[in-house]
C-alpha cells in the first residue's frame, strides 16, 4: 500500500487517481501508523513551508517519515514535497526534512511570480520512460527552488528565470517540482515511473528475507 | 547546472464551463458528446483537445450547487490530470478547502473577496497563493479615465478602481489575477488590451485575459509580453468556431511559446 501524506493542504485527489491510473492503491493519511506501515510514501504539498513542517510537527510525522526513508522506502515528495526534502527554506526561514543536502530559496531572474504553467524539463539521466537528454513539459506552480548541494541528485532541469532542479533523485529519495498528477499523459508516465521504481523495491525487499 | 539560457514558460489556453446545480449553461455545440451538458465529459474533451488548465465557474453559487458542483469537481478530477479551476460562491477558507480537497487546483474568489480583501491572505496562507486566482469584472469609466471594478456580472459597481484592485490583491496574497473586461465580454470584438497593459504594469503576478475573443488573432494580441500570460474563454470554443488544437498551432505560428501536446504537436 501507497500512504500519501496529508496535512491538511490542497488537492490530494488526483495524485491518489494518478497512483490509481498506474495500477496501485494508496491511502490519504495524517496516521503516523500508515507511514509506517506503507511500502512506498508519497508527500505531496502546495501552500508555504512553515505551516506544512508545523503541520507534519503536530501530526507526529517526523520522526516516521525519517524511519521509513532509513529503511528504504520509495518516497517522493511533490512540488512543496520535493522542497521539503532538503534542509533550510528561505520560505518563513525555516528547515525542510533534510533528507537531502542543500537549501531551497527564491526563484532568482524571473519577471513573474509564482512560475505558474507548463514548462520544459530536461533529463539529465535517465528513468524508466524517460531518456537522459530528451525532454518534456509538466505543470509548475510555485515561487522558491530546491538547491541541491551534489549535482548528482539532479535528474531533471528547468528554466525559469534561471536553471532550476525540477526533478531530483538519490536511491529512494525522489522529488519533482512539477505536479505530474497535472500534467497529462507525460506527467501520468512519470508516475508510471516511479510506480515502477515502487515495484522493483519490492522485489529487492522480498529477495532480501 | 547545464540547460537553455531561455525560460521555457509555454502561454495557456484556458477554456471555461459555465456550470449551475452540476450541468453546463451553454452546451458544446460541435462535437458528437453523449452529454453536451455534463461538464465531466467537457473536461474530458478539452483535455484530450490540450487544454492547458480548465476552468468551471458555479453561476448559480447557491450552497445547494455547491454540493453538485463538489461531486462534479470529484469525478472530474478521477478522469483529467490537468489543473482545474472553480469560482463561484467562494466565501470562506472552509469553502476553499472543500473545493480543493475534491480536486480543484485553484479557487476563484470575486465578491467574497472584495466583500472582505483578508480572505486572499488567509486562502493563501493556508493552501498558498498559488491556489488562489483573484476574478476581476472590469468595466471602462465612459469618460476613459480608467476602469471600475463590477460584481454581479457586471450590473453593480463596487467603488473600486480596476488596476488598484489588481495590485491589492497580488499583494493580499492572489498567485494569478483573471481579468474580464465586462465591456468586451461576448461583443467578439477582441481582448480589452489597454487594461491588461495597465494591470500587467502594476502586478508581477500572472495574468489570464478574459471576455472579447472573437479570432484566434484576438489570443495573439492578448498574450503579446507585457499583457496577459493565459487567454481564457468560452463561447469562441463551445461552439465550434475553433478547436483548442488549432488555436495552439495558430499562436505556436504567431511565435508565442505553446507546449507540444503529445500525439498532437510531438
Amino acid at each position: 500500500m501507497i500512504a500519501i501524506i496529508d496535512y491538511e493542504a490542497g488537492n490530494l485527489r488526483s495524485i491518489a487517481r494518478a497512483i490509481e491510473a498506474a495500477g496501485e492503491s494508496s491511502i490519504i493519511t495524517a496516521d503516523p501508523a500508515d507511514i509506517l506501515a506503507a511500502d512506498a510514501v508519497c508527500f505531496p504539498g502546495d501552500g508555504a513551508a512553515g505551516f506544512a513542517m508545523r503541520a507534519l510537527d503536530r501530526a507526529g510525522l517526523i520522526d516516521p517519515i525519517h524511519e521509513v526513508v532509513r529503511r528504504g522506502v520509495p518516497f517522493l515528495g511533490v512540488c512543496l514535497g520535493m522542497q521539503l526534502l532538503f534542509g533550510y527554506q528561505e520560505e518563513n526561514d525555516t528547515h525542510g526534512l533534510g533528507l537531502l543536502d542543500g537549501e531551497v530559496r527564491l526563484i532568482r531572474g524571473a519577471e513573474k511570480l509564482p512560475h505558474i504553467g507548463w514548462s520544459e524539463t530536461v533529463f539529465q539521466r535517465g528513468l524508466p520512460g524517460f531518456d537522459a537528454g530528451t525532454a518534456d513539459y509538466f505543470y509548475f506552480v510555485h515561487s522558491y527552488v530546491a538547491q541541491p548541494a551534489n549535482p548528482e541528485n539532479v535528474v531533471g532541469v528547468t528554466t525559469y528565470g534561471e536553471p532550476f532542479a525540477s526533478i531530483v533523485a538519490r536511491d529512494n529519495v525522489w522529488g519533482t517540482q512539477f505536479h505530474p498528477e497535472k500534467s497529462g499523459v507525460r506527467g501520468l508516465a512519470l508516475v508510471n515511473s516511479w510506480i515502477e521504481f515502487v515495484r522493483a523495491s519490492r522485489l529487492t525487499e522480498v529477495a532480501a528475507r | 547546472m547545464t540547460s537553455t539560457a531561455t525560460s521555457t514558460l509555454t502561454r495557456r489556453i484556458i477554456p471555461c464551463l459555465d456550470v449551475t446545480n452540476g450541468r453546463v449553461v451553454k452546451g458544446v455545440e460541435f462535437v458528437d458528446l453523449r452529454d453536451a451538458g455534463d461538464p465531466v465529459e467537457l473536461a474530458r474533451f478539452y483535455n484530450d483537445e490540450g487544454a492547458d488548465e480548465l476552468t468551471f465557474l458555479d453561476i448559480t453559487a447557491s450552497s445547494d450547487s455547491r454540493d453538485t458542483m463538489i461531486e462534479v469537481v470529484q469525478r472530474t478530477a478521477d478522469q483529467v490530470f490537468i489543473p482545474l479551476t472553480v469560482g463561484g460562491g467562494i466565501r470562506t477558507t472552509d469553502d476553499m478547502k472543500q473545493i480543493l480537497r475534491a480536486g480543484a487546483d485553484k479557487v476563484s474568489l470575486n465578491t467574497a473577496a472584495i466583500a472582505r480583501p483578508e480572505l486572499i491572505t488567509e486562502g493563501a496562507d493556508i493552501f498558498g497563493r498559488q491556489c488562489i486566482v483573484v476574478a476581476i469584472d472590469a468595466r471602462r469609466h465612459e469618460d476613459g479615465s480608467g476602469w471600475g471594478v463590477y460584481t454581479h456580472g457586471g450590473r453593480r459597481p463596487a467603488g473600486l478602481d480596476a488596476v488598484a484592485w489588481a495590485a491589492r490583491a497580488a499583494e493580499l496574497g492572489a498567485g494569478e489575477l483573471l481579468v474580464t473586461s465586462m465591456d468586451r465580454d461576448g461583443t467578439k470584438e477582441g481582448y480589452d488590451l489597454e487594461l491588461l497593459e495597465a494591470i500587467g504594469r502594476a502586478v508581477s503576478v500572472p495574468v489570464i485575459a478574459s471576455g472579447g475573443a472573437g479570432t484566434l488573432d484576438h489570443m495573439v494580441e492578448a498574450l503579446q509580453p507585457g499583457r496577459a500570460d493565459a487567454v481564457l474563454a468560452a463561447s469562441i470554443f463551445h461552439f465550434g468556431e475553433f478547436r483548442i488544437s488549432d488555436a495552439r498551432r495558430h499562436l505556436r505560428a504567431a511565435g508565442l511559446p505553446m507546449r507540444p501536446v503529445p500525439g498532437q504537436d510531438a
